[in-house]
């Protein structure tokens, strides 16, 4: 039985900005319960004393030393931007909640 | 929805009823060189969108890399905050969308921060000490700045659009979380601000962080509950953003309890919710509900690798911990001797570090604090400035002191000498030759002011030779007139007991 009902996706689409009609909410419901069904049988196999991992080769303590390196010119700053005003991007004004 | 009043109770009365509890996440910045996971420079007030990388603003295939210094960093503002290390930690993505942020996620830790469980004690104003206990110390970065453009003046209230500025986004950051903090009563507000200043006074002296409010260096969101007196269970909390001095932290706790106060006793309950703080008419606004919004979907962060802390490295760290504030204070209070109230206006005034310097060049600990806490202190203020931003050196104090010592100048001289030096005259030696300050010596030329004073005032000297000695200050005021203030006073005195035969 999939974990992914129809209220999920609904709050999932929302939460990822992305517009979605009835239509395509059946569909994805239940191809997301596959894939989520899919990965699930992942915790058959894992047995509680294998700690979760995020990494598959067991690497540590990669780090870089706090020295300035090359950065972007405003030009290539702003290339990919929709829009912009001198130096910076523009946006719409998006409110914070209310 | 929402609440629904804008009345207060009076906070006495909200104190009697209610028991409040407090909660603080702190952002620091830190001062590496270059960003958290970029090596982009991490600079304040540079020309926009100038200090960014393709990792900055999260272009596909990008791959970023951590700072070592920033992790170090991180491990000593636990230390500092007597926080346990994690041996092994790592970071997540904290998913949400907003301008601020080009990646669509914030970089940061979720359920393994590098420090964690552990305390600061806080020292309030009558030395009372609080220990305030910390949740987590967490890694993650800063976002990019917003500027709202129309609308009422830089509100995002009516504005028509945003411009953005990628600089900061990156900047490496440490959130500072606390535990419930129960039973600070009527001095919540003071704690508030006394553990904002804690912080801020730590990672300074740490030197990780320039800590400076003004500038969001240091930045603090309010947590603020109350609950019955007596009851154990929490009451609904809000969280007041945008913090950003300590008297802002103090008003806001201060207000949000009175508001607090007013929504239980009309009824109503508090909606958990975030709350705008206004310096301007000192009270905060709702903001959104916290509901699913908050929804972040963290997972962990794919690109970069655990961190896994040795009992070495973090014993390295730990011998690099300078003398932590509040001790350090201690230890200064008690061999400079001030008394209590003497010693607290010193460190309100922020002036240790310019009293010890001085201290060490040579000045006695009372010269030291007569000179900061009064001559440069009343400059300071007249010239609206800090007292440590007007550029006395301890060398000027040492130097203007000795030449008190030697009789050269007098206390009344040595402060306009000292006015002369801030405006670039030279040393005070330089500044008391060239401008032929020394105080009048001449035996020949004092006496003769004497003498002139006490034919100009025969009814002085009748009180005196009657014994009233203090009128001797009547004859004062000629006589440094006549010298043009460069007179010795005790010298003058002599003389004039001398001369009335006294």
């Amino acid at each position: 039985m999939s974990a992914i009902s129809r209220e999920d996706l609904v709050h999932l689409a929302r939460l990822a900005h992305i517009e979605m009609g009835d239509a395509e909410l059946d569909k994805m419901t239940g191809e997301l319960g596959v894939i989520v069904d899919a990965i699930a049988s992942v915790s058959e196999v894992a047995s509680s004393d294998i700690p979760a991992t995020s990494h598959p080769i067991p690497l540590n303590n990669v780090f870089r030393e706090d020295v300035v390196g090359q950065t972007l010119s405003i030009d290539e700053v702003l290339l990919n931007a929709p829009d912009s005003d001198s130096d910076r991007f523009k946006v719409p004004a998006i409110l914070d909640g209310e | 929805m929402a609440n629904y009043t804008d009345e207060l109770v009076d906070f006495d009365v909200a104190l009697e009823k209610y028991d409040p509890v407090l909660g603080f996440e702190v952002h620091v910045e830190l001062n590496t060189k270059t960003k958290m996971f970029s090596d982009a420079p991490n600079a304040f007030g540079d020309a926009p969108n100038t200090n960014v990388t393709p990792v900055d603003l999260g272009l596909p295939g990008v791959l970023p890399t951590v700072n070592k210094t920033a992790v170090e960093y991180s491990i000593l503002i636990g230390l500092a905050l007597n926080c346990q290390i994690a041996e092994k930690c790592g970071f997540a993505r904290k998913n949400y969308f907003y301008p601020d942020t080009p990646k669509n996620f914030q970089t940061s830790q979720y359920d393994d921060p590098i420090a964690h469980d552990g305390y600061l004690d806080i020292e309030l104003e009558d030395g009372e000490v609080f220990r305030v206990e910390i949740e987590r110390a967490h890694m993650e970065e800063d976002a990019g700045k917003l500027t709202h453009m129309g609308g009422a003046a830089g509100r995002i209230q009516g504005a028509d659009y945003s411009l953005v500025d990628y600089n900061r986004a990156g900047v490496p950051l440490v959130e500072i979380v606390t535990k419930p903090i129960v039973g600070a009563g009527k001095r919540a507000p003071e704690l508030a601000r006394a553990y904002v200043a804690a912080i801020r006074e730590i990672v300074k002296n740490l030197g990780v962080s320039d800590a400076k409010m003004e500038r969001g260096n240091v930045r603090c969101d309010a947590n603020v509950s109350l609950m019955p007196k007596g009851a154990e269970k929490f009451g609904t909390r809000t969280e007041t953003k945008n913090v950003n001095s300590l008297r802002a932290v103090e008003h806001a706790v201060r207000f949000e309890i009175e508001r607090h106060a007013a929504v239980l006793e009309s009824g109503q309950s508090i909606l958990q919710e975030t709350r705008h703080w206004h310096e301007d008419t000192r009270s905060t606004t709702s903001g959104r509900p916290k509901s699913d919004a908050d929804d972040y979907r963290y997972f962990p962060e794919p690109d970069l690798v655990p961190i896994v802390t040795t009992a070495e490295w973090i014993e390295e760290l730990r011998a690099r911990l300078p003398e932590p504030p509040s001790e350090r204070r201690k230890r200064l209070k008690a061999e400079w001797g001030y008394a209590d109230k003497e010693f607290r206006d010193v460190v309100n005034a922020g002036v240790l570090d310019e009293i010890e310097a001085t201290i060490a060049a040579g000045a006695s600990a009372a010269v030291a604090r007569k000179w900061w806490m009064g001559e440069i202190a009343r400059l300071a203020k007249a010239a609206d400035k800090e007292i440590a931003a007007l550029g006395v050196t301890p060398q000027t104090i040492v130097e203007l002191d000795s030449l008190i010592n030697a009789k050269k100048i007098n206390d009344k001289i040595a402060r306009q000498v000292l006015e002369y030096v801030l405006a670039g005259e030279g040393t005070p030696s330089e500044i008391v030759e060239k401008r032929s300050l020394a105080v009048v010596n001449d035996e020949g030329a004092l006496g003769k002011a004497v003498d002139d004073a006490i034919a100009a005032m025969p009814d002085v000297v009748e009180k005196i030779k009657g014994g009233k000695l203090q009128a001797i200050g009547a004859l004062m005021g000629p006589v440094m007139k006549a010298t043009r203030g460069q007179a010795d006073a005790g010298r003058v005195r002599e003389i004039v007991m001398e001369k009335l035969g006294l």
